[in-house]
């Protein structure tokens, strides 16, 4: 367990965002293998690879390509997804792919097109990420120009496309058919499942979906094979992945670790511990939707089943340490407010119940809440949990239930003594969310409330 | 080129036109350096749909303005990771040097500056966006420095705007 490089071998050597430097250090090498492969044995290398999602739902990636239907069982074409709409608060790691291995996501994207014979793949890039999008189309262009995308790829009868496609700044998207929607040129509201993408997805066409670093993976596995790559990480959790370890830490960044590697070994042994003499209160270890854990807790490897069973989750792998200058109820805040802000609208749970976690949130805060408002806070997160299309409103409703089931004499302070007990010292005091800001207008200086 | 061949062009890259409305409202700001109505309705012609669907579909996405904003655009993310290593103190140092409260825009239409949900830079935060180029970490201390290059470069005019964006 502990730090293993895969994904990034050789990054640091070489300049591997350009075309020749990748492929002397072995790049494009899966490709050609792959190409040398029936479409069906890519597959099950990898199925065999154990390979779960790197996005934050953690499905067997193999096993969800496996589910297209073949193109002579199909009258629609197929297509392939990139999701590189990173947005989890506390995720930066799939932006490091982009920046600095971009051919190995490429060729991770033809790899992948070929095993489910897609004639197009499409890879939708947040909008925010201007200079990776550009390092991406430049890494794009040198390998078409190279004949490694397009018509006929290195003399193997196999054509595929790649379209980069930019959002333009809203976290649903990220979630797989709000992402879909948005491709199609709509607004990015999720859909009902079934029909999952793999039967209807982008044009009501077969369609396979995965996060950048899953399909950044793929010719690592290629390249190993699928069975040795199952042997990295821990039972049911194969292989490594990044961590974006951000907060009150003293070396944040991102680290990859073999699966299994414990939070204590990454936030303290890698990341330093906790800075400025101050004691670490809490760890978020999946981006901001999943359910807090306490300093006691610290041991949990980073895994998929030991998180779950600590009543967490993997996420997107973003690992945010929290000092004991937070106030819970202000993260609790903060984090609602975000929530409330990217809801799509579409269901009434997510819609109406984030912004009464926000507005009871707010009370708790100033002091003004009595003693039913918790329990009403509790309750108003039991009637979002499991009933909206999509996972944002559970996203919003999940860590504020595990803040106050953790926290909850903090949470009881702020009712009893009338306030908030760190007295306007918290380190996210006056933190003000956009979801508060008002647009002033240009003219005249004339604010109007949004 | 005109915005309309630009966003025939762009439409050529999908199965589907429909798929290209965020690119060309994307073109259309650039043009512009907002979404007013006038590029609402260009948009739409250009793609067959309506002014109000392509109103709907912009107003979905926080990158698209339909307001005005200033020659410049400074966003502050304040999400979690950024809060917790001092955003709230960088938004107050732009907010003081500007003089101009966050989601306002400086009275002679040089700056608009607003706060933004996470932007993927959590662990080098607090990050700001400086005419959508991220600069990690910003401290309070290197606004003045930030706000000095921005006056010293040379405005960019609407119709002039960054347009590799696709």
């Amino acid at each position: 367990m502990g730090r293993r490089t895969l994904l990034f071998e050789d990054a640091d050597q070489a300049d591997l965002t350009k075309l020749a430097e990748y492929e002397r250090v072995g790049g494009y090498r899966s490709l050609r293998k792959a190409l040398r492969m029936t479409p069906a044995a890519v597959i099950d290398e990898l199925i065999a690879s154990n390979l779960r999602g790197r996005g934050g739902a953690g499905f067997p990636m193999g096993r969800k390509a496996s589910f297209l239907p073949k193109p002579e069982q199909s009258s629609k074409p197929s297509y392939l997804v990139v999701n590189a709409d990173e947005s989890e608060p506390g995720t930066c790691k799939d932006r490091e792919i982009l920046l600095r291995i971009p051919h190995q996501l490429l060729e991770g994207v033809l790899i992948a097109s070929y095993a489910i014979q897609a004639e197009t793949a499409f890879v939708y890039i947040r909008g925010e990420y201007l200079t990776e999008f550009e390092v991406l189309q430049a890494a794009l262009e040198e390998a078409t120009s190279r004949g490694l995308v397009g018509g006929n790829i290195l003399g193997s009868g196999y054509s595929v496309s790649v379209v980069l496609h930019r959002g333009a700044g809203a976290y649903i998207c990220g979630e797989e058919t709000g992402l879909l929607e948005s491709l199609e040129g709509r607004r990015g509201q999720p859909r009902t499942k079934p029909p999952f993408p793999a039967i209807a997805g982008l044009y009501a066409s077969p369609t396979l979906i995965n996060n950048v670093e899953t399909i950044a993976t793929v010719p690592r596995i290629l390249a190993m094979g699928g069975e040795r790559y199952a042997e990295l990480g821990v039972e049911n959790s194969a292989g490594t992945r990044l961590f974006s370890l951000s907060g009150n830490v003293a070396r944040p960044g991102n680290y990859e670790l073999e699966l299994g590697t414990t939070l204590r070994e990454l936030v303290y042994e890698i990341g330093g511990g906790v800075p400025d003499g101050r004691s670490l209160k809490a760890v978020i270890p999946g981006g901001s939707s999943v359910p807090v854990l306490s300093a006691a807790e610290l041991d949990t490897p980073l895994d998929f089943d030991s998180m779950a069973r600590a009543g967490s989750m993997l996420g997107s792998g973003a690992v945010i340490v929290i000092d004991d200058r937070c106030c819970m109820v202000q993260l609790g805040l903060r984090v609602a407010q975000f929530y409330q802000h990217e809801s799509c609208g579409k269901c009434t749970p997510c819609r109406e119940g984030v912004r009464w976690l926000v507005s009871i949130l707010r009370r708790i805060e100033a002091g003004d809440a009595t003693q039913g408002e918790l329990d009403l806070l509790l309750n108003v997160c039991d009637r979002i949990l499991g009933k909206c299309l999509c996972p944002l409103g559970d996203a919003a409703a999940m860590p504020v239930a595990s803040y106050v089931a953790k926290f909850r004499d903090e949470y009881q302070r702020h009712i009893d003594g009338r306030g908030c007990p760190f007295r306007g010292s918290s380190s996210l005091e006056g933190v003000l969310a956009p979801v508060d800001q008002h647009h002033a207008h240009l003219r005249a200086g004339i604010e109007v409330p949004v | 080129m005109e915005l309309y061949d630009e966003i025939q062009v762009i439409a050529e890259r999908y199965p589907v036109r429909r798929s290209a409305v965020l690119p060309a409202l994307r073109a259309a700001q650039e043009r512009h350096g907002w979404l007013p109505p006038e590029a609402i309705r260009e948009v739409a012609e250009a793609l067959e749909l309506t002014p109000a669907y392509c109103l709907a579909v912009a107003s979905f996405y926080d990158m698209f303005h339909l307001e005005p904003v200033g020659r410049h655009l400074i966003e502050v993310c304040t999400n979690v990771s950024c809060a917790l290593r001092g955003a709230e103190q960088t938004l107050q140092a732009f907010e003081r040097e500007l003089d101009v409260r966050a989601g306002g825009t400086t009275p002679d239409g040089e700056v608009t500056l607003r706060t933004v949900e996470c932007f993927g830079g959590c662990s080098w935060g607090p990050v700001a966006a400086i005419d959508h180029r991220y600069r990690e970490p910003v401290k309070p201390g290197d606004v003045a420095g930030i706000l000095e290059e921005l006056i010293a470069s040379p405005a960019l005019a609407p119709e002039e705007g960054d347009r590799r964006g696709s």
